[in-house]
C-alpha cells in the first residue's frame, strides 16, 4: 500500500502570537517550528496502517509546501514512520492562498504518482494550524477525482478501501470509502509516537525530492491584506488566595455563580 | 445560505451564520434564502420546523433541495446539491456556518466551482452597496473580509475577488439573534438537484452513540488539569471535584501528550470549545491555543504555583498554591457545607 501525508511546517507559538512590522506574516524571530498537530496525527496513522500489514513494499509518502526550511518538517516525519520525502518549493516564504497551495499539492501528487504509481490513501489534516482555511484537501481530492472526507478520528483499512469514523457530539459516523481515497485526519485518531534512535538515523539518512509543481500555481481569489491581533479582554485577576486556606472562598465563590 | 442539519436538527452555528447572512444582505440590499437538503421522508417529519427557524432567523425563502441520497448527511451530497443550486439560483453570495459540515460543504461547493473560499469570517464588508444595488451593479469585484486564524488567537484581513463569494461564518463569533418582529414564514420552494451515484461514496453509513449527558461543550463547570497535575492518577482529586459541581473534567495538551487522558477531553484550538459557567484551569500555563478554547467560558479560576502563568494573568480569579493541596482543600469545603445541617 502506498500512502501520502499532506503536512505543513507552522510557528511554534506559545502565550501569544506577534505579527511582523508589516503585518505580513507571523514573527518567528524567536520561535521554533512544528508540524500542524492534526498531520503530525495523519503520519503516525500513516505509519500505523502501513506497518499493521503483510509484507513489504508498503510506503508512507510525506509532502510538504513551504519554504526549503521545511526539510525539518520531513526529517521529523522520517524519525517517526515516514519512508519517502517530497518537498514543493513555495517561494517568497509567504503563506500562499488556499486555491494556490491546493493547485500547486495536486501538480505534486500527479508527478509522485507518475513515478511510483497511484496512492492508495491521501491524508490531509481537518484544518491547518495557522491558515484553518478547511479546504486545502477538499480541493486536491476534487482535482484528482477521489472521495474525501473530513473530521476523520478512526481508520480501519480492509480490501477494497477504509472504515472512517468521525467524531459527532453523541458518537460517531461511519463513513466506507473505496481506494483510491483521501481523508482528512484530526488530532486524538492516534498519540503521535516519539522519534527513537533508529527513527533519529533514518531520518539524518531521508533522501528529500524537490518538485516543481509550484511554477503552474496561480494565485487564488482570497489575498492577504494584513494580519493582527484580535483585541484582547481587559482583565483584572482577584486573588482568593496563596495555599489550601483558600478553599472557602473558592467555594463562596462558587456557591455566588450558582454552580454549588 | 447553507442551513446545515443533523437528521433535521439545524446546528447552532447555522442559526448564527443565519444572524450574520441577515447583516450582510442588509449590506448588499439584498435577501436571505435558506437551502436545505434532505430527502421526502425528512422533510416530512422536520420540514416545518426546519422552515420556521430558518424564517424566525431571516430568511424570506427556504430552498428545499429533495434526493434520495440526501437522506443523510454526505460531503460529496451536499456539495453536489449546492452547486447545482447555485448554476440555477444565481446568488449573490453563498454563507454557510463554520461547522464540521457547513465548512465541508463549502469545501465541496469551492471546488466544484473552483471558485475562492473565505473560512472563517467575523467580518465582511462587501464591495456593492445598496446604493449600487438599486442602480443594477453588477455583484463581484472585491470584497473585505476579516477571518480568523490560529482557531481565534489571530485576525487576518483579506481581499476577495470573485464572481461568486463563498464564506464560512466563524462559530461563536456571533451571537444568534431572530428577527424582532412578527412572526415570520418564508415561502417554500423544492428542487431536486441531478445527483450521480458517485456521491454515495461518502454518505454516512452508521453510526454509534456513545456518552448520554453533559458534553464537554455544554457542561456547566469545567474542571482542567494541565502538566502540573503530574500523572493520570493526579486527576482523581479533580475528578472528584468535577462530580461534585455536576461538571466534567477537562485537560490540556501536554496531558493527552503525555497518554494521561483521551483527547475527548482535550480543551482548545485542536481539541473542544467549552463555554461553562466557570473554568478551574488547575497547572495549565495559558498556551494561546489553550486559551482559544477557554475564552467563552463566563469566569475562570486559575490554580497555579506561578503567579505570572498566562492562565493566571487572564483569569477572572486566582489561587496560587499547588493545586495538589487546593482541590482536596475545595472539595473537602464543599462536602463539609453539604453536610451541615439545615
Ligand atoms: C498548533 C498547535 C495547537 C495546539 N492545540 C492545543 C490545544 O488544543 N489545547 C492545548 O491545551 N494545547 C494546545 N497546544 C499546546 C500548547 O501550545 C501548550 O504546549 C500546552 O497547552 C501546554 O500545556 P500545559 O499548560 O498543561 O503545560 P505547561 O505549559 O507546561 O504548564 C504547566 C503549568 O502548571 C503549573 N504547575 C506546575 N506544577 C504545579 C502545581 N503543583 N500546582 C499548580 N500549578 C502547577 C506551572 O506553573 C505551569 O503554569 C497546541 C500547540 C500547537 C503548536
Ligand atoms: N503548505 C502545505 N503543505 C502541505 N500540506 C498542506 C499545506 N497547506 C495545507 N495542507 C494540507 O491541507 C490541509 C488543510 O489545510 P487548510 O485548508 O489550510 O486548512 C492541512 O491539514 C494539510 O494536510
Amino acid at each position: 500500500m502506498r500512502i501520502l501525508v499532506c503536512v505543513k511546517r507552522v510557528p511554534a507559538v506559545g502565550s501569544r502570537i506577534n505579527v511582523t512590522e508589516d503585518g505580513q506574516q507571523v514573527d518567528t524571530a524567536h520561535l521554533g517550528f512544528t508540524t500542524s498537530p492534526h498531520e503530525e496525527c495523519a503520519v503516525e496513522e500513516a505509519a500505523q496502517i502501513v506497518e499493521g500489514l503483510d509484507g513489504d513494499g508498503h510506503a508512507v509518502v510525506v509532502l510538504t509546501l513551504g519554504p526549503e526550511a521545511s526539510t525539518e518538517q520531513l526529517r521529523y516525519a522520517a524519525s517517526v514512520g515516514g519512508s519517502e520525502f517530497a518537498l514543493v518549493i513555495a517561494d517568497g516564504g509567504l503563506d500562499w492562498d488556499p486555491q494556490r497551495t491546493a493547485a500547486a499539492i495536486t501538480a505534486a501528487v500527479r508527478e509522485l504518482e507518475a513515478a511510483g504509481g497511484q496512492f492508495d490513501l491521501i491524508l490531509f489534516g481537518n484544518e491547518s494550524a495557522d491558515g484553518g482555511n478547511f479546504q486545502v484537501g477538499i480541493r486536491v481530492a476534487h482535482s484528482l477525482g477521489r472521495p474525501i472526507v473530513n473530521g476523520i478520528k478512526g481508520i480501519d483499512p480492509h480490501e477494497r478501501g477504509f472504515t472512517a469514523r468521525r467524531e459527532t457530539d453523541a458518537g460517531y459516523e461511519v463513513y466506507e470509502l473505496r481506494a483510491p481515497c483521501a481523508l482528512g485526519v484530526k488530532e486524538g485518531i492516534n498519540l503521535p509516537r516519539y522519534p527513537t534512535m533508529k527513527g533519529r538515523l533514518a531520518s539524518r539518512k531521508a533522501q528529500i525530492q524537490v518538485l516543481d509543481g509550484a511554477d503552474d500555481a496561480d494565485a487564488g481569489g482570497q489575498s492577504r491584506v494584513r494580519l493582527h491581533r484580535p483585541p484582547e479582554r481587559a482583565s483584572t485577576t482577584v486573588q482568593l488566595g496563596d495555599s489550601a486556606a483558600a478553599a472557602p472562598a473558592v467555594v463562596d465563590l462558587l456557591d455566588e455563580l450558582g454552580v454549588l | 445560505m447553507l442551513v446545515d442539519h443533523d437528521r433535521g436538527a439545524p446546528s447552532p452555528g447555522a442559526l448564527e451564520a443565519l444572524t450574520a447572512a441577515r447583516s450582510l444582505a442588509g449590506k448588499l440590499g439584498t435577501r436571505v434564502e435558506a437551502v436545505l437538503l434532505g430527502d421526502r421522508a425528512l422533510f416530512d417529519m422536520h420540514g416545518e420546523e426546519l422552515s420556521a427557524v430558518s424564517a424566525a432567523y431571516g430568511a424570506v425563502a427556504v430552498h428545499r433541495g429533495r434526493h434520495e441520497f440526501l437522506a443523510d448527511y454526505g460531503p460529496d451530497a451536499w456539495g453536489a446539491a449546492l452547486a447545482a443550486f447555485v448554476d440555477t439560483a444565481a446568488p449573490d453570495a453563498v454563507v454557510a456556518a463554520g461547522t464540521d459540515r457547513g465548512a465541508e460543504a463549502m469545501a465541496q461547493l469551492a471546488a466544484r466551482c473552483d471558485l475562492p473560499l473565505v473560512a472563517n469570517c467575523v467580518d465582511v464588508s462587501p464591495n456593492r452597496t445598496q446604493a449600487d444595488a438599486s442602480s443594477g451593479a453588477a455583484t463581484g469585484g472585491t470584497w473585505h473580509i476579516s477571518r480568523i486564524q490560529w482557531g481565534g488567537s489571530l485576525l487576518e484581513d483579506v481581499t476577495l475577488t470573485s464572481t461568486l463569494p463563498l464564506l464560512t461564518i466563524a462559530p461563536h463569533s456571533i451571537e444568534a439573534e431572530p428577527c424582532d418582529g412578527a412572526p415570520a414564514s418564508a415561502a417554500v420552494v423544492d428542487f431536486e438537484p441531478d445527483l450521480g451515484p458517485e456521491v454515495q461514496q461518502t454518505l454516512v453509513r452508521d453510526r454509534v452513540t456513545l456518552a448520554e449527558g453533559i458534553t464537554l461543550s455544554t457542561a456547566p463547570v469545567v474542571v482542567s488539569g494541565g502538566r502540573g497535575v503530574g500523572s493520570a492518577d493526579g486527576f482523581a482529586p479533580l475528578e472528584e471535584l468535577a462530580e461534585l459541581l455536576g461538571g466534567r473534567v477537562g485537560c490540556s495538551r501536554a496531558v493527552t501528550n503525555n497518554g494521561w487522558r483521551s483527547h475527548a477531553d482535550q480543551v482548545g484550538q485542536t481539541g473542544t470549545r467549552i463555554a461553562p459557567e466557570i473554568y478551574i484551569a488547575c497547572g495549565i500555563s495559558g498556551a494561546i491555543q489553550h486559551w482559544v478554547g477557554a475564552m467563552g467560558s463566563k469566569n475562570i479560576l486559575a490554580i497555579n504555583i506561578d503567579p505570572e502563568a498566562n492562565m493566571v494573568t487572564k483569569a477572572g480569579y486566582a489561587v496560587i498554591a499547588d493545586l495538589h493541596e487546593v482541590v482536596p482543600a475545595i472539595c473537602d469545603e464543599i462536602r463539609r457545607r453539604r453536610d451541615r445541617p439545615g
